[in-house]
């Protein structure tokens, strides 16, 4: 079980053949409340960095990229009458989507716990 | 409210207002009617059984209703609106006498074009000073508002490139444009790309070079920029997107900046839409409608929607339909004319300010906008120091650092104080956005008293009274709303309580 991260403040914990995806505690600060999530329909081929998802908060409303290439398995659709978990339980509850895993030497070049923290603490 | 409790729960003249449908008293009623006649109903079972759902009231107390909900509004006419990106200017009371004058004021938009002649030279003469105002050939006086004409040039563009054989497939759009560009350019069925921007808070020009290619249909792109910025490279950026068989569209909420000053057209625009109710004084901000017209290249004007006026030397002709036109209007996004209104209130300002008018009114606009960045910017943070800004002023949360105030907690106090306040977090490429835009209708006074509160919440920040920021506003009829709780569960009507 390995969590990577992106620039973009998504994660992705990666569990055999299976990619789960939320957005970070960094992103769910900066983003405040949030209001509304659109995760994407079970079956959509997605690439790496494709708009997949979107978020609102109550300051503003950003996509969700798909960290790596593949399938969407399934979104998360207790997000849809719960959009606060993804502020409660950001890398828990509040998991956006799962997805297949189209090209593993792609989780390679992303971040790991301690690139991303390096990241977070460059941006403030 | 303030903690000041009276009997009535009113204070002095800030009265407690309830719905007015929980005011409604079945049976009162502001009109004597005759008795209803009976009549054999031939509805065929279709009569309506249950309530009407309208409440039941006396004339004055509907007029107080009213008034009373009006009072607790903030209007351009009530004070300072420094909304960014908004340009809440004075509405001159000169445009309203023009454009309640009775022969303007009574037409009817379905009479002969025969007996309206002066009303379609009107729009034609409107048109007129756009168009010499922006340097372009046409302009489309129907879309109804800014994201309206939005929508109006991307549907020129992508009927010009439908006529060429190939829709095209992408729309570049700057990371700090307004939300509606990209909103208009998926409802066109355009992918959006997002541009991003240099340090200095332009468009990247390389990024942009490398974005173009031949499945690009348009970039849309706000000049000056949403950080209040004029894009330097702008003529470069025309030619490139032109090698590639792009449309220009610019987003001209902005005008109010340049008017007078920089034509679009000679700067390679292909369309643009112009903010009546912006830049040329309109009412808007819930006192509306808006009205955004389009001006278009010689490479769109042929696209122009229906309807539009033709001076055919004698006399002013409609041209309505599709198989009327000698060109090839793309359609019909508006019923009747567009907002004539406001065409009446606009060529009033246009008139009355004259050419040196309208230039003046853009050098103060930038002028103002200035000022405060001059007299702010050693308490705050200006996101781009370098250089003049234009219409408005973009700061962001760098000074509240450590001092537990937001951006929105610094907003709430501004209420309190009686302003409207800025924009707030927008534009997004900076943190915790402030951004200011005074218009040239305010003068001097108003904007140093508005300088010396913000200067002094700003002391108050940072000697640490952060809880009073956290309990602004205080003098509200309501204190501070719960926007997360409104947003997530939105109760957008209102329903009779259960018995």
């Amino acid at each position: 079980m390995t969590v990577k991260y992106t620039e973009d403040h998504e994660w992705v914990l990666v569990e055999g053949d299976t990619a789960t995806v939320g957005i970070t505690d960094y992103a769910q600060n900066a983003l405040g409340d949030i209001v509304f999530v659109e995760t994407p329909a079970a079956g959509t081929e997605v690439s790496q960095g494709d708009d997949v998802a979107v978020v609102e908060s109550v300051k503003t409303a950003s996509d969700v990229y798909a960290p790596i290439t593949g399938e969407i398995i399934e979104g998360n659709d207790a997000l849809e009458d719960q959009p606060e978990l993804v502020n409660s339980s950001p890398e828990g509850d509040g998991w956006f989507f799962k997805m297949t895993i189209g090209d593993a030497s792609e989780l390679d070049k992303l971040l790991d716990e301690a690139g991303y923290k390096a990241f977070c603490e460059g941006l403030d | 409210m303030s903690d000041l409790h009276t009997i009535t729960g009113n204070q002095g003249l800030q009265i407690e207002e309830p719905l007015i449908f929980e005011q409604d008293t079945p049976g009162k009623c502001g009109v004597d009617l005759p008795d209803v006649p009976e009549v054999k109903t031939r509805l065929g079972g279709l009569a309506r059984e249950g309530k009407i759902g309208l409440p039941g009231m006396t004339e004055p107390d509907t007029v107080r209703h009213y008034m009373r909900l009006s009072q607790k509004n903030y209007a351009i006419d009530t004070g300072f609106y420094p909304l960014g990106s908004c340009t809440m200017k004075h509405n001159p009371r000169l445009n309203e006498k023009m454009a309640r004058l009775g022969g303007l004021a009574d037409l009817h938009p379905l009479q002969p074009n025969s007996t309206v002649q002066g009303a379609l030279e009107l729009i034609d003469q409107c048109a007129h000073w756009l168009k010499e105002l922006t340097g372009m050939p046409a302009v489309a006086m129907s879309p109804a508002a800014g994201a309206h004409g939005e929508l109006c040039g991307l549907m020129a563009a992508r009927a010009a490139h439908e006529a060429k054989g190939n829709p095209r497939k992408i729309v570049l759009c700057p990371e700090s444009a307004h939300g509606t560009n990209p909103a208009t350019a998926a409802a066109c069925g355009y992918k959006v790309e997002s541009i991003p921007a240099t340090s200095d808070g332009r468009v990247d020009l390389d990024a942009l070079k490398a974005a173009l290619n031949e499945d690009v249909a348009a970039i849309m792109l706000t000049n000056p920029n949403t950080c209040g910025l004029f894009e330097r490279d702008i003529v470069e950026i025309a030619e490139a997107v032109h090698a590639v068989g792009a449309y220009f569209y610019c987003d001209g909420a902005n005008f109010n900046a340049i008017m007078g000053r920089v034509r679009p057209g000679d700067l390679g625009i292909d369309c643009m839409h112009i903010n009546l109710h912006k830049t040329f004084s309109t009412p808007h901000g819930g006192g509306g409608p808006g009205s955004g017209p389009v001006v278009l290249s010689a490479a769109l004007a042929p696209y122009a929607p229906v309807p539009y006026v033709v001076d055919t030397g004698d006399g002013f002709k409609l041209v309505e339909h599709k198989a009327d036109s000698d060109q090839d209007p793309f359609g019909r996004i508006k019923g009747f004319h567009g907002q004539m209104g406001m065409f009446i209130r606009s060529l009033s300002y246009m008139m009355s300010h004259g050419s040196d008018g309208l230039r003046q009114a853009s050098g103060d606009a930038v002028l103002n906008a200035n000022y405060l960045k001059a007299k702010l910017q050693d308490m705050l943070t200006v996101s781009f120091p370098d250089g003049p800004c234009m219409h408005e002023v973009l700061f962001d949360d760098r000074f509240l650092k450590d001092t537990g105030v937001t951006t929105l907690d610094f907003a709430k106090m501004m209420i309190d104080e009686g302003v409207h306040p800025m924009t707030m977090y927008f534009p997004l490429v900076v943190h915790g956005a402030l951004l200011m835009e005074p218009t040239e209708t305010e003068n001097k006074a108003t904007l140093d008293k508005f300088i010396h509160m913000i200067r002094e919440m700003t002391q108050k920040a940072k000697d640490g009274a952060a809880e009073s920021f956290k309990s602004a506003p205080m003098l509200t009829p309501r204190r501070r709303l719960d926007e997360t709780k409104a947003a997530r569960s939105p109760v957008l009507k209102w329903t009779e309580a259960a018995e």
